[in-house]
């Protein structure tokens, strides 16, 4: 999250759909820490094996990973709602 | 329910097509969209700025809460000068907490430090990306049909948009984290600039007060050396009584 786009293969996005799978156990287990370490995990493996896209590519993200110092208390809202993500402010 | 990433991918992309209902021509969406990517990219210049200001004013905190800790030891060595050695041990165990409180939000600020870096690459490629769809928005108004373009036009905005929403949520995770960070260090400074003088009205021990009395009092005493020495006699003596 907030790192720039990177696009991987399959395998990569599988590994990273398993992992997500972990985390929202993690979440709904209440073990920050667990949950820490699997979105940097997941960070790791979007950088590690991931092609970095050119800044003027204009693609939309199929999904984007939340940031590993997420707490647990940010990810309840990411789920409840739209409270984390600031308002883009209205034309 | 979905996982992490897709919830974040949605919630994000959902703040940014809000925007984009508005307009029903192609055209008309491409110019909208470029523009309010320029305000929103003021915006994440401005929300940058704020974090960079506000880290400032934490290091600056820290600095004093440094102070403290030159005027703790200080007063640890008058304690002990003065025989004092039950104030030298209090005004050493305050110093102590103090240091590890400040290790403690020194290594927040080195975090803080490299979210800071990443905002301003985040900044970056903001900027190029809306340079890059000012660049298409011409060719694809002039290449393709109308529903063709309203589609591509769809995906960029979206594009950029997903990326002004992800940059907008790390600003205000970092605008957040410094302001907890700032007061935390206030309260600490407070919790010893309360302890280090002299204040009658608060609830301090008799040894808090008993320190800070002696901190002053050797004050006092190295004015008068300093003032006897400029004079070349005693004589100022008297005018000096706390």
């Amino acid at each position: 999250m907030g790192e720039g786009q990177f696009e991987v293969d399959d395998e990569v996005a599988k590994g990273l759909n398993d992992l997500d799978e972990q985390a929202e156990q993690a979440l709904e287990a209440g073990d920050a820490e667990r949950l820490g370490e699997l979105l940097g995990r997941m960070g790791d493996a979007v950088r590690t094996n991931g092609i970095r896209l050119p800044d003027e590519d204009l693609s939309p993200s199929e999904a984007i990973v939340p940031p590993p110092d997420l707490s647990l208390e940010e990810a309840r809202e990411l789920f409840e709602g739209d409270g984390l993500v600031p308002d883009l402010p209205a034309a | 329910m979905a996982g992490l990433m897709s919830r974040a991918s949605l919630v994000v992309k959902s703040k940014f097509s809000k925007l984009l209902d508005r307009a029903e021509d192609p055209g008309e969406t491409l110019d909208y969209s470029y523009e309010k990517q320029l305000e929103l990219l003021q915006n994440v210049k401005r929300g940058i700025a704020d974090v960079v200001t506000a880290k400032k004013r934490l290091e600056l905190q820290e600095t004093q809460l440094q102070q403290s800790l030159v005027k703790l030891d200080a007063q640890a060595r008058e304690a002990l000068a003065a025989g004092r050695e039950d104030l030298a041990r209090q005004a050493l165990e305050r110093k102590s907490g103090l240091q590890q409180q400040l290790q403690s939000l020194d290594e927040q600020t080195k975090q803080l430090q490299q979210q800071q870096e990443k905002l301003i690459a985040s900044e970056k490629t903001l900027s190029a990306k809306v340079e890059a769809f000012r660049s298409q928005k011409e060719t694809i108004k002039a290449q393709y049909s109308a529903a063709e373009a309203q589609v591509r036009i769809g995906e960029a905005a979206t594009g950029i948009g997903e990326q002004m929403a992800d940059t907008g949520l790390a600003i205000q995770r970092a605008k957040d984290k410094t302001e907890q960070m700032q007061a935390r260090a206030s309260a600490i400074d407070e919790l010893t600039t309360s302890g280090a003088l002299e204040d009658f009205t608060s609830d301090q021990t008799e040894l808090d007060r008993e320190l800070g009395a002696i901190a002053s009092k050797s004050q006092v005493d190295k004015e008068l050396e300093q003032m006897k020495a400029e004079l070349g006699s005693g004589e100022g003596k008297k005018e000096l009584t706390q």
